[in-house]
């Protein structure tokens, strides 16, 4: 390796459904080099030191999503987070939060999944065009209208840190929530008036009060508190037109 | 042990499998699909590719350009059909994407933009900033929810196949968080779980590219095709081998030694311009690039760094504003990653290995020797990319070919019967007690991870960029030692539920027997061709003798029996592969030469 190593405490939350009754705190010692991140300290203490510890991950590059954890309390990606950042003081790693934890720092995510499909997360056309007409035309203009709410890797970061997440589960969450932004806010989409039942809905955006937190933890700057914030305003716009407008011609 | 009832059963969720799924799905309603991943399809690794994804699109451009630039690039190992089908289907295919919300990246008048690749002759690769992979990804997962059809086992690792008389029957799965076997009854059956590079040491792969389906084809009588054909992408992350895109070049990046040189132009590259000249230079293909690299060490004209030698990704003439535009996760990679800012500082860069040209032998509609199995990606050899790949056509390949494996599943499905229930759940319950084995420790001793660096070290040595008998036969050796010690390997986690230790022992039962395949196929080939180079005597290319596929067979604890078949040749003729001016020279050579004798 680079230097000369060192050594770095790692603390995890374990929890084993076969054999704890709740989850406990175990501590391992992991020599480590400062291009080393958590998740390379994981390794490491999966290959030499326990098999046991259980966590998910791909591919080390910020980009599939898996390895989202509690680090020193803070919801974030093992695999752009650095051992260095720690050092001396000890690292404490756990599940994220507000997901139920299947075994150590493994969360169901079905929750996260069941709601990405409720909201049709497809383009549904607003016209239909063939393949032999080729593809919509769209200016780079039109692109960034939805481009960085397209870029949600759905780590589950922004609900492992949103506090009415935590309080109830119902809410549709920020991810979700901006992935639909994505969605509707895509010129060749058609379907923004189906998809506005899910954000007027009492779990849709009126169950954010605006902790913008969710912005903060995200890894891939979608901001998701902004694409919850804008559909405030169409859900506002979506009730006025509803009152003025015969239904069904408020889309825009 | 659970039992379900598909018609077609489709093994990996990432772009090749999910193409698929929504084909058959589309071909046929009435169907049910069971998508087994052993990640959630959005994990998948398709969702690193960077660059692009190649189809013929402007008007200067022809499908012959892109059919010349594949099969020139794969050193004349291709299957000329498929690369003939390949290139007509491309547009389409990526068109269908766009349909489906697919992200491209646009020009001011709205059409989808296209960005110089290495090795090809116009621009032709469409792209998603510098996330191509991650958005076709999405938007294939996300599209792929409008399908009631489509019923998805998330995270559930396929352990074997059902073939019964001859005839694919569906596959048992564990699933992951319970630890429960599930047998998937089923009609036929698509393998689509990507490449094998985590059998190397340095490389861009993700930790879930271990070869299982290429290693599930093989153990039933299907053979690996051109296995000793590994992609060494020239500009890697020391020692993570994290990938820094070939837009990086195709956007007007430099590659430097340590005295600021651009060296390619040494190595038949050349000439070098201050811009990119398509299949010159830093636009060449992949295996060329990464040869100078070795070179380039041989002369003492690389920089040393802590994780060993490396040359300059320089970037820095294109400015911060074109690199966020294009490149956003390059310059987040480069920042995070290793403290270097692109826009200001050079990046250190070294070959890594990338790719799996070879894989499961296939016919040009995905079909292998096994009735009802099919194979597609890039743990597939239907004959794309022969012994070189070039950059962007891997994505292409997976939605092109995705579909057809869709169709072709789907048709097959309807001609056959279910296969007799009694004697498939017996193999169904025997695949268990074998994989339970593993769990119950028997010998004990060995350590996974240990027997996995030994192997991932070993085929570095053995399967490098350059090649000689020596070091191939002592990673034959290696491995087959490894092989031995597998059968004592000893699990510290001995639990059902979110067991990852058993899946990685499985997984390496796996990526042994493929890194065998690898290395015995490689030393196998006496001849360099494309990713394959030796230096012990056997330089050249020998169209005589290794105009061939290797095809390698199981043979139990043995090593692969090795036999050849013929290469499809339909319109070019094997002639000298070059790039730069020497390139632009043999082209108008060749066109010379097709005018006097058609």
């Amino acid at each position: 390796m680079a230097d000369a190593k060192k050594t770095i405490e790692i603390e995890i939350l374990r929890y084993r459904p076969d054999q704890d009754q709740e989850p406990v705190w175990q501590s391992y010692q992991v020599p480590f080099t400062d291009d080393m991140s958590v998740l390379q300290g994981l390794q490491y203490i999966k290959d030499h030191l326990d098999g046991t510890v259980s966590f998910r991950w791909s591919c080390r590059m910020a980009i599939c999503g898996s390895c989202g954890m509690m680090i020193n309390n803070k919801p974030m990606l093992s695999c752009k987070t650095f051992l260095r950042e720690f050092y001396p003081a000890k690292i404490q790693i756990e599940a994220m939060r507000h997901l139920p934890i299947e075994k150590d720092l493994i969360v169901n995510i079905d929750d996260f999944i069941g709601k990405l499909e409720s909201i049709k997360p497809y383009i549904i056309p607003k016209a239909a065009r063939s393949l032999e007409q080729g593809e919509y035309l769209q200016t780079p203009a039109q692109r960034d209208k939805y481009e960085q709410f397209s870029s949600c890797i759905n780590c589950l970061l922004c609900y492992a840190a949103c506090p009415q997440y935590g309080l109830n589960p119902e809410f549709t969450g920020p991810g979700v929530l901006a992935l639909l932004h994505r969605y509707n806010a895509d010129s060749r989409d058609g379907a923004s008036a189906e998809r506005m039942a899910v954000v007027n809905a009492d779990t849709g955006v009126w169950g954010c009060t605006l902790v913008g937190y969710c912005s903060e933890v995200c890894p891939k700057q979608v901001d998701p508190a902004a694409a919850v914030n804008r559909n405030k305003v169409n859900s506002t716009l979506d009730y006025f037109y509803r009152m003025l407008i015969p239904k069904g011609e408020a889309s825009e | 042990m659970d039992k379900y009832q598909a018609d077609i059963a489709i093994i990996g969720g990432g772009g090749a499998g999910l193409r698929a799924a929504i084909a058959a799905a589309e071909a046929d309603p009435s169907q049910v699909i069971a998508l087994v991943s052993k990640v959630y399809p959005m994990r998948s690794h398709t969702v690193a590719a960077e660059g692009g994804s190649a189809a013929v699109t402007q008007a200067h451009d022809s499908l012959d350009h892109h059919f010349n630039d594949t099969v020139t690039g794969g050193d004349w190992l291709c299957e000329q059909d498929v690369v003939e089908y390949f290139v007509a289907h491309a547009h389409e295919e990526m068109v269908q994407l766009e349909h489906w919300g697919c992200p491209w990246s646009r020009m001011d008048d709205g059409h989808a933009n296209v960005r110089a690749f290495g090795g090809m002759k116009i621009e032709r690769t469409w792209f998603a900033a510098d996330k191509t992979g991650f958005h076709m990804l999405h938007t294939l997962f996300q599209t792929s929810m409008k399908y009631p059809s489509i019923k998805r086992f998330d995270e559930y690792f396929c352990c074997d196949l059902i073939v019964d008389d001859g005839q694919c029957r569906g596959l048992v799965a564990i699933e992951i968080a319970t630890g429960k076997f599930v047998f998937i009854q089923a009609k036929s059956v698509i393998i689509a779980t990507g490449g094998a590079g985590r059998v190397f040491r340095e490389n861009t792969n993700g930790g879930i590219v271990t070869g299982d389906g290429m290693a599930l084809a093989y153990r039933h009588g299907v053979p690996l095709r051109d296995m000793e054909f590994m992609q060494y992408h020239p500009t890697c992350m020391p020692a993570t081998g994290l990938l820094f895109t070939e837009a990086c070049r195709g956007e007007g990046g430099f590659l430097l030694n340590k005295d600021g040189y651009r060296y390619l132009q040494d190595y038949g590259l050349g000439p070098a311009e201050p811009t990119p000249r398509n299949k010159a230079m830093e636009l060449g293909p992949r295996d060329r690039l990464s040869q100078a690299f070795w070179h380039e060490h041989q002369k003492g004209n690389t920089m040393q760094g802590p994780h060993g030698p490396y040359v300059h990704l320089d970037m820095r003439h294109l400015g911060e504003r074109k690199l966020r535009e294009r490149l956003p996760q390059i310059y987040e990679l480069a920042e995070e990653f290793m403290g270097v800012d692109p826009a200001h500082e050079p990046i250190p860069v070294l070959p890594a290995v990338h790719y799996t040209m070879g894989g499961i032998t296939a016919d040009g509609r995905t079909a292998s020797i096994i009735p009802g199995l099919y194979s597609v990606g890039e743990c597939s050899s239907i004959g794309l990319h022969g012994a070189n790949r070039l950059g962007s056509n891997s994505l292409a390949e997976i939605v092109v070919f995705g579909k057809v494996a869709g169709v072709e599943a789907s048709a097959y499905a309807k001609t056959v019967a279910p296969g007799k229930a009694s004697a498939l759940e017996q193999q169904a319950d025997a695949i268990c007690a074998r994989a339970l084995a593993i769990l119950s420790n028997p010998a004990g001793g060995e350590r996974i991870a240990t027997l996995r660096m030994e192997m991932a070290v070993s085929m570095e040595n053995g399967c490098g960029i350059y090649r000689t008998a020596r070091e191939m036969q002592a990673t034959c050796d290696k491995i087959a030692e490894l092989r031995g010690r597998y059968k004592n390997i000893k699990l510290d986690d001995v639990s059902r539920g979110w067991n990852t230790e058993w899946l990685m022992a499985l997984e390496l039962g796996f990526q042994l027997d493929v890194a065998q395949v690898i290395v015995h196929s490689a030393n196998n080939r006496k001849e360099s061709r494309g990713s394959h180079q030796r230096l012990d005597g056997y330089e050249q290319r020998d169209d005589v003798n290794y105009l061939k596929h290797t095809l390698a067979y199981y043979a139990g604890d043995a090593a692969p029996r090795i036999e050849y078949s013929d290469v499809k040749i339909t319109k070019s003729k094997p002639g000298i592969r070059a790039y730069g001016a020497a390139g632009e020279k043999a082209e108008l050579e060749r066109k010379q030469a097709g005018k006097t004798s058609g």
